[in-house]
Parts: C-alpha cells; structure tokens; sequence
C-alpha cells in the first residue's frame, strides 16, 4: 500500500548527504517567504477591508470615477501568478538540480 | 454498456418531449433555446465520446482515481481551473459585481490567493506522498482505520453540501434558460455526471474538465471584451458609463446604492466587521487547501514537477478568469441593466434571478446565438464540476473506507474499482434526490459551509501530517473532529441556517463565517493533544516523519506514472 517503509538504511543515507540537507533548507526557507509574502499581502488587503474601506474608494485622478481599490485589487491577483511563477523557475532550475544530484549519489 | 446508452437515450427522449415544455412554453426566450440545444447535445455527444474511449482505457484503480498519473501539468493546470471555476463562481461572482460593484472582487481575491499558497507548502508534497486520495498523505505515518475514516467524513462533508449546492443550483439555471423543468434538469445532470464517473473515472472526468474550461474561458473571454468594446476599450468611460446606468436601474441593489450614495467602486457592506472579514479570509483561502476534489488532481500528474507547473498555469487561468467576471460584473450593469427587457422591475431583480447577469449580457452584447453559446457552457461547466465532487466522493468511500479501512488495503484493483463505481452511482443518485427535495430551500449557505469545513477539518490534519513531526493519530483525530464539529453547529445557529433557512427570530450564533474559531479550535486542538500523547504509538509516528519528508523532498519512493 501507500505505507511502504522506505528503507531505512536509505533513509540514513540521503540524511546524511549535505546536499539533502541543503535542499531541504532551502526550500522550505524559499516557500515559506513566499507563502509569507502572499499571506502579508493579502491580509492587509483584509485588514483594510474590514477596518478603513473607504479608502480604497479614493479616486485615482481627480477627474476619474475609477477608484484605487479596483488597480489595486487586479495587482493582488496578478502577484498571486507572478509569485507562483518565480517558485516555478526556481525550483525547476536550482531546486530539481540538486534533488536529480542527491538521487545519483544515493543510488 | 448498451443497456446505459438506451437508458441515456429514454432519458434524453423523455427530457426533450413537448410536455416538459409546456410549463415555460410562453417564454420570451423560448425561441432562442434551439442555439443553446444544439451546442449542449454537441457537448454531451463529444464528452461521451470521450467517456466511452476513457472507459477502455480504465483498467486499473490508478487509472480510475488518477487518470494513470499521466496528465501533463498544463493540461493539468486547466482541468484545476475547470474544477475551481464553477457556474457558481462564473454567474454568482459576476452578478455579486453587478449587485455590489467592488465586494465581488473582495471575493474573487479571496478565492485565487489560495493557491500560491496551495503551491509553495502543498503541491509537491501530495504529489510525492499521496496516490489516490489526501487520506493516503495523512495515514503515511497515523493511524490507518480511524484516520482514513475521519478524511473520508471531512471529504463527503465537503462534497454532498458542495453537490446539493451545485444541483439546486443546476436545477433552476436550466430551467431559466432551456425552459427545462426542474426536476428533469437535476436528473439530466445528475445522469450525466454518474455516466462520466462510473466509465471513464478520472480520464473522462479531467477531459470534461479540460473541454469545460476552454468553452469558460473563451465564452468570458468574449462578453468581457464585447462589453469592453461598447467604451471602444476606454476603460474610464467604461466606468463612467456604468456609474452613470445605475441611475436608471430598478435593481433594488442599485437603487438603494444610489439612495445611500454609496460608491459601487470601494467596498461596501457585504464585509462588514473585521472578525467576519477575516474569517471569510481565511475560509476563502484555505478552504482551496482542503477541497477534496481539487487535491485529487494532484495525483494525475506524474511527478512533483508537473504538480507544481499545474498550480502556475491553474492560478493563471484563475485569475484571468476572476478579472473577466469583474469586467462582466460592471459591463452587465451598464448593458443589462438600464435595458428594461431583462428586468423584473416589480421584483426589483433580473429576469431569473440576479445570477442571470452573466447570460443577460452575453445576449445584449452578441445576440441570441452567444445567448446560447454561453447557456451551454454555462450547463457544462456545472457537469464539469459535478463530476468532479462525485469522483472524490466515490474515491473517499471505495479507496479510504472500503480498501483500507474496512479491508485492511487487502483488496483486489477488480473489486475496489466496482466498489468505487457503485459509490458514484450512490453519490449520484443521492445528489440527484437532495437536489430535489432542496429545490424550494436558500442553499448559498452550502458552497460557504463546505469550505469552512474543507479549512477547519481537512486543511488542518493534511497540512500538520505533512509539516509538523509531532501529529499523533489522536491529535489529528480530535483536532479534526473538533474543526468540523464546530464549523457544523456555528454554520447552523448562525444567521444564514437559523434565521434564513429555519425561520428563527435571532441568530444564535453572530457571524456568517466560523473559520476563524473553528479553524483556531482545529489547529489548537491536533497540537495539544498531539503534544499530550506520550503512547508508544505516537513514539512511533513520529519516528516516521524521517523517512517521510525524505520522500516528500525528493520523490524517491513516490508514485509514478503507470505504463500504457
């Protein structure tokens, strides 16, 4: 089933490749900042929302009806992509390098 | 196999016979329903097609559940989409942009930024650890029985509330637009999807989802620029114009925006205090994470890899798709709704229903025959997602509670593939009857509760089995009881359910959204008593974790793509 034990001598093994280790470090360091960058984004998006929503009823010229809130949200959804992207190339260039490294030496 | 067929044909006979008309015959569009007919057997005919080919090519349960995990992450990128975008989301997102202006937004944000996060702390991981259902990630080191049988509840939860949700709402789209009764639209639908299911499984099922999404997106695509082609592209007079239409509207919404007002570009009251907006927040964005249908898809792709390109090209399309319902939302109040043709002024909404603005302005932007383009697509997209729900559901009771926790995973692939075709045809036959009987019931409640429980019981045991060493079975058996427990009773005393569906006086509980509490209680609850348990058991777990994230990192010793 889903449970095969990896074998443990195998897992001691890529434990103790420092390239593992340096894997594992860096991404979960990379993924967590993003995650963090998208959270911080978003809530305070939320947080004015909930507490100061007239100001994204400002106008973005005086002559203009078309009010901050709406660039503003289009950006949120855009970054959304754009951070997906740049995990995405990361990972398929450094991230896959050295997951294909640590495969071969532990072969 | 034929005995299907010639049920499906009596089926659509008895569907199309004069009768059934009768009741709508007297319709103003009835004259236009010969597009949106024709463009919808086009779609049934071409997705059966493709279920009848799935079908022979379905031989095995990784096949069934997983399409073999040989979907590319592009085609896999669009089959999310195609789940994620919903008729509800396509009609109900647009037409809370026509009714409110700017909070339709609020909720189209809330809805993609899930998934960035779906894709840094998720993606690969259930790629690299799960086979058919998240359940598989989770009893990696707990508990086999009584974990599988917890994500098995979170995940029927999540999918019956999301189906009754989808087919009540199925029900009155099509009547509305074929003129179709109700009753037979739920079982038309109802039928279809079982077909999908029960033959093709996950290859029938994630082409459906790839057709659909490719009829949504190009559909949107053309109403949002027809109506942006009505300034001539000028997005200032644009606005302007649809600031000016609200004057003239008898949209009930509109004319108490205009009596208080209130500026339909800032947001208004939909959000109102800060402990419903985040909790909407954190519902919106973790919900995602926990929706059963959509983590399965996670299994189709061969590798991590594929896995985390589906989530970019899916946040993509998502996103594009959410900032076309936004265009849609303010084209149909300056096309739709100064045009008295698609009001019903007496009741102060659209001609059926505010939902409609979406159809309504695809007509006044290109006329009767992308009326009924958009009709059908509008049908197919909730057969896409229908499908979708049931093969999750089916996956959750034949994969998780027949093969492994009843049987001990000691099953043949023959008996759990007919188990799992049986429960879609159970699934199927219960969505068709709670779509009946809750026809007359407000159920915009559903699609709401079914992801709060999705972030207060399945997100919270997915995401600490897979990053939190110290999850015990019983941690996670009470964290997640409790998140779904108490989603379930402050989603019934709240407003929405104790005032709106059973008719009580006040609300017992103040806000609409309890994932605030109930997710804090799911979470608090997997870590104290994790933390409490000193059982050799647990001892056990956790020593697991080791060889775990080793395969979550590096794939080695994950599922891969079955050779055809």
């Amino acid at each position: 089933m889903n449970n095969d034990p990896v074998d443990a001598k195998l897992v001691q093994r890529i434990k103790a490749n420092p390239k593992y280790q340096e894997l594992v470090a860096k991404r979960s360091g990379f993924a967590w900042f993003l995650s963090m960058i998208m959270l911080i984004i978003y809530y305070a998006f939320i947080l004015v929302v909930a507490f100061i929503p007239k100001s994204l009823g400002e106008k973005i010229a005086p002559d203009s009806v078309i009010s901050i809130g709406i660039p503003i949200g289009v950006l949120i959804i855009i970054a959304a992509f754009i951070l997906t992207g740049i995990y995405v190339y990361r990972a398929n260039s450094t991230f896959d390098e050295l997951t294909r490294q640590i495969k071969e030496e532990t072969k | 196999m034929s005995r299907l067929w010639s049920f499906l044909l009596a089926l659509a006979v008895g569907a199309w016979h004069p009768a059934a008309w009768a009741a709508d015959a007297a319709k103003p569009e009835s004259a236009l329903n010969i597009t949106a007919i024709a463009m919808f057997f086009v779609f049934v005919a071409v997705t059966l097609g493709i279920t009848y080919w799935a079908a022979s090519h379905t031989k095995t349960t990784k096949d069934f559940y997983a399409a073999g995990g040989g979907i590319t992450g592009f085609q896999n990128g669009l089959a999310i989409a195609g789940d994620y975008m919903s008729a509800a989301s396509f009609l109900g997102i647009s037409a809370m942009v026509f009714a409110k202006g700017y909070d339709g937004l609020i909720y189209s944000i809330g809805f993609l930024v899930g998934w960035p996060v779906i894709l840094f702390l998720m993606a690969e991981q259930l790629r690299n650890l799960g086979r058919y259902t998240f359940a598989d990630i989770v009893s990696f080191r707990l508990s086999r029985v009584p974990i599988r049988t917890l994500s098995a509840m979170g995940t029927l939860f999540t999918v019956i509330l999301y189906l009754i949700a989808q087919m009540v709402g199925a029900g009155q789209l099509i009547r509305t637009l074929f003129g179709l009764p109700y009753e037979y639209a739920v079982v038309t639908v109802g039928a279809l999807m079982i077909l999908y299911v029960a033959f093709g499984g996950m290859i029938a099922t994630t082409w459906v989802q790839i057709i659909k999404a490719v009829l949504l997106l190009t559909g949107a695509t053309f109403i949002a620029l027809s109506a942006l082609n009505h300034t001539h592209f000028d997005l200032e007079l644009f606005f302007r114009t649809a600031l000016e239409s609200i004057k003239s509207s008898s949209l009930a919404d509109h004319k108490k925006a205009v009596a208080d007002s209130r500026d339909i570009f800032a947001p208004g009251g939909l959000v109102s205090d800060p402990v419903s907006a985040i909790s909407l927040g954190l519902a919106l964005m973790f919900g995602t994470a926990g929706l059963p249908h959509i983590l399965m898809r996670f299994f189709t792709v061969p590798n991590a890899k594929e896995a985390r390109k589906s989530v970019f090209y899916a946040t993509g399309f998502i996103g594009y798709f959410y900032i076309l319902t936004f265009i849609i939302g303010f084209g149909a109040v300056m096309m739709v709704a100064p045009n008295p043709q698609y009001m019903d002024a007496a009741k102060g909404t659209l001609m059926g229903g505010n939902n409609m603005a979406a159809i309504h302005l695809a007509h006044a932007a290109g006329g009767d025959l992308f009326l009924g383009f958009i009709s059908a697509v509008a049908f197919a997209t909730i057969l896409a997602v229908v499908s979708g729900l049931t093969l999750a559901g089916a996956s959750a009771v034949s994969h998780d509670l027949f093969a492994n926790a009843m049987r001990g995973g000691k099953v043949d692939e023959r008996t759990e593939m007919r188990v799992s075709k049986f429960s879609a045809l159970a699934i199927g036959v219960i969505a068709i009857y709670l779509g009946i009987q809750f026809e007359k019931q407000n159920v915009a409640f559903m699609v709401g509760l079914a992801f709060a429980i999705a972030a207060s019981a399945n997100f919270p045991i997915l995401f600490l089995s897979i990053h939190w060493k110290n999850l015990t079975t019983r941690g996670a058996l009470i964290g997640g009881t409790l998140g779904l427990v108490t989603t379930v009773v402050m989603v019934v005393l709240s407003k929405t359910v104790w005032v709106d569906v059973l008719g009580n006086k006040t609300a017992l509980f103040p806000y609409k959204d309890p994932a605030i509490f109930s997710m804090t209680l799911a979470f608090l609850g997997c870590w104290i008593f994790s933390k409490l348990d000193n059982s050799p058991q647990a001892a056990a777990e956790r020593a697991l974790f080791e060889a775990q994230e080793i395969r979550c990192e590096s794939g080695i010793g994950a599922a891969g793509a079955s050779q055809h």
